[in-house]
């Protein structure tokens, strides 16, 4: 067994995601076979490769730098109109700082 | 004339021209029939009538006046729900996305629009772009219209099912792993995945960045090509797109095909593949053959690694990507006492399951301690795969496979097993991971009558080639074998 309960309840507080009791457990088994599976990779010396972190696209000039222009951007009532709970001008959360 | 007829891009040229249809007759007439066949077939998740209406009276108001017309006018399009389209609910498949509305357009539908396409509305798909059968949209599966009791592939099975079954003319969808192709073979159409920063992605809702693409259904080759022409190119609000000249993708449609090197990839037809797809992808081979083709035997070593990579790096990237759903700026919230209380819950509750699934997985390969055993390696294991592409494309001009190593499977039979769903996206991955484009053309059907796809890669910015081998390849009758 590559994963644990506890694995599952780390990885799911890191990513801020509430599992139910039965999640974890699915989860738990599915990561299992799947990380099993990808420890197929073992099998490959990767030790003289470079990792790819992206596809280069540079058959012709890329540039992908444009002048650093100040441009105005009108958009904040639109954008808070699909806010969960707006306030006028800010998107309102539970409070953070104690009293 | 009716919109029940399975119309092409110069057909709808042909009427708007001929003055036989108006361009919001044949609108009215495209939503006629998807009130008719959507409840059974749940393509599309939002309509936008209002929008659609109004481009289409442009497009008469332009005939009218004798203006020259744009060269996709009146073309009824459907959007995959994960791109962009201002004040148009835009869910990509997810609870957690229900009710926003963009405040601005995606590039890809700002050019088709400026080009007279008519957005008829948003596609289902799988939750954020996450599956290969349509079955993970919070909004209920798509049933594939060539077979009702088949899923139409995925993730972007409502844009597949949407142009097979005639709902719309052409649409867009999006590939990580094979979305695009994966659901055109299954439902029996041309679909293709555009070179890696070909196509702008400004306004897609990112699942994973480095994988990412988007690309056109179609109900031929020829109207494939006509919207690459129009989606293709440089821009200046997606710095991950190429400014590499963009061609005219049907002038290359008709040529000649002889002496053009096939690369047939013996680890491509190794176990898993299904005898009948064999069969139908040999038969596929020998008609480019036939049309002049040189069939070569090539080895791409690394591809039985690929399904293991791509999901290390697209998990990694989508816990990443992801993170931004919080119920903070847009879609959903479940309240909580606390801050970290409302986004667990939010995206607990929010979330589906195959979603959740990557978060936890994308999240432990990225996490301290197993970084360098899994996300590092999968990268490593992807210079690889890119370099049997590379080396491939030294001995050939493309690589022909399968797209799918099994023709389209029933609701629900494969929903148990999350990691046999993954095996089956191998012949797709690969392509992605090398960032190659890659077209799915029909290529037979097996007894039962279910569509096979036969998959055609280029190198890096050669859609032309690509498309030519698969124009011709239609002409010949592929669909047909």
């Amino acid at each position: 067994m590559k994963i644990s309960r506890e694995d599952v309840l780390k990885v799911a507080a890191l990513a801020n995601l509430e599992l139910t009791d039965a999640e974890v457990e699915t989860y738990r088994g599915q990561l299992d076979d799947i990380l099993n599976y990808i420890d197929k990779l073992n099998e490959i010396d990767t030790s003289n490769i470079e990792p790819m972190t992206q596809v280069v696209t540079t058959s012709t000039d890329d540039s992908t730098l444009r002048e650093d222009v100040v441009v105005r951007s009108d958009v904040i009532t639109e954008v808070l109109r699909g806010a969960p709970d707006p306030a006028p001008l800010y998107f309102r959360v539970p409070r953070v700082i104690e009293k | 004339m009716s919109a029940a007829k399975a119309w092409t891009i110069p057909e709808v040229r042909a009427a708007l021209d001929a003055r036989k249809i108006s361009a919001r007759e044949l609108v009215k007439e495209f939503y006629a029939r998807i009130d008719q066949r959507n409840p059974e077939l749940n393509v599309y998740l939002a309509l936008s009538p209002e929008r659609a209406y109004a481009q289409a009276d442009r497009i008469d108001a332009a005939i009218a006046s004798g203006d020259a017309l744009p060269p996709l006018a009146g073309v009824p399009l459907a959007v995959k729900d994960v791109i962009s389209t201002r004040g148009i609910p835009t869910t990509c498949g997810s609870r957690i996305l229900e009710g926003y509305k963009p405040p601005y357009d995606a590039t890809v539908v700002t050019r088709l629009e400026h080009s007279g396409a008519i957005i008829l509305g948003k596609t289902n798909c799988d939750e954020f772009a996450m599956g290969s059968s349509n079955e993970n949209s919070a909004y209920g599966p798509v049933r594939n219209p060539v077979a009702t009791d088949r899923v139409p592939g995925g993730s972007s099975g409502g844009s597949g099912a949407a142009v097979a079954a005639g709902l719309a003319v052409v649409a867009l969808g999006t590939d990580t792993g094979g979305s695009i192709r994966q659901p055109g073979s299954f439902c029996g159409i041309p679909a293709m995945m555009p070179s890696y920063g070909r196509v702008s992605r400004y306004g897609l809702i990112a699942f994973a960045s480095s994988l990412d693409r988007i690309g056109p259904f179609a109900r031929t080759v020829r109207d494939a090509a006509t919207i690459m022409s129009n989606l293709a190119g440089r821009d200046p609000l997606d710095s991950t797109s190429s400014a590499t000249p963009v061609p005219d993708y049907t002038a290359a449609l008709g040529r000649s095909l002889t002496g053009l090197r096939i690369g047939i990839p013996d680890d491509y037809f190794a176990e898993g593949l299904d005898p009948e797809v064999r069969r139908k992808v040999e038969a596929g081979i020998a008609l480019l053959e036939k049309l002049g083709c040189r069939r070569v035997s090539i080895r791409m070593p690394n591809t039985d690694y690929a399904v293991a990579a791509y999901y290390i790096i697209a998990t990694a990237e989508a816990s990443s990507n992801l993170a931004r759903y919080d119920g903070v700026r847009y879609g959903a919230r479940v309240p909580g006492g606390t801050l970290i209380e409302m986004y667990q819950k939010t995206r607990g509750r929010k979330f589906g399951a195959e979603v959740k699934r990557r978060i936890v997985l994308g999240t432990y390969v990225l996490s301290a301690g197993y970084y360098d055993a899994y996300y590092l390696k999968g990268q490593k294991v992807r210079s690889l795969i890119a370099r049997d592409f590379r080396e491939a494309f030294e001995k050939v001009d493309a690589v022909i496979t399968p797209t799918s190593p099994v023709p389209p499977f029933k609701l629900g039979e494969r929903t148990s097993n999350p990691l046999e769903m993954y095996l089956a996206d191998i012949y797709t991955v690969t392509g992605s991971l090398a960032g190659v484009p890659g077209i799915s053309v029909p290529c037979g059907k097996t007894s039962e009558g279910l569509p096979v796809g036969l998959q055609i890669y280029g190198p890096a910015f050669g859609e032309e080639r690509v498309l030519q081998l698969a124009y011709s390849f239609e002409q010949a009758g592929g669909a047909e074998l």
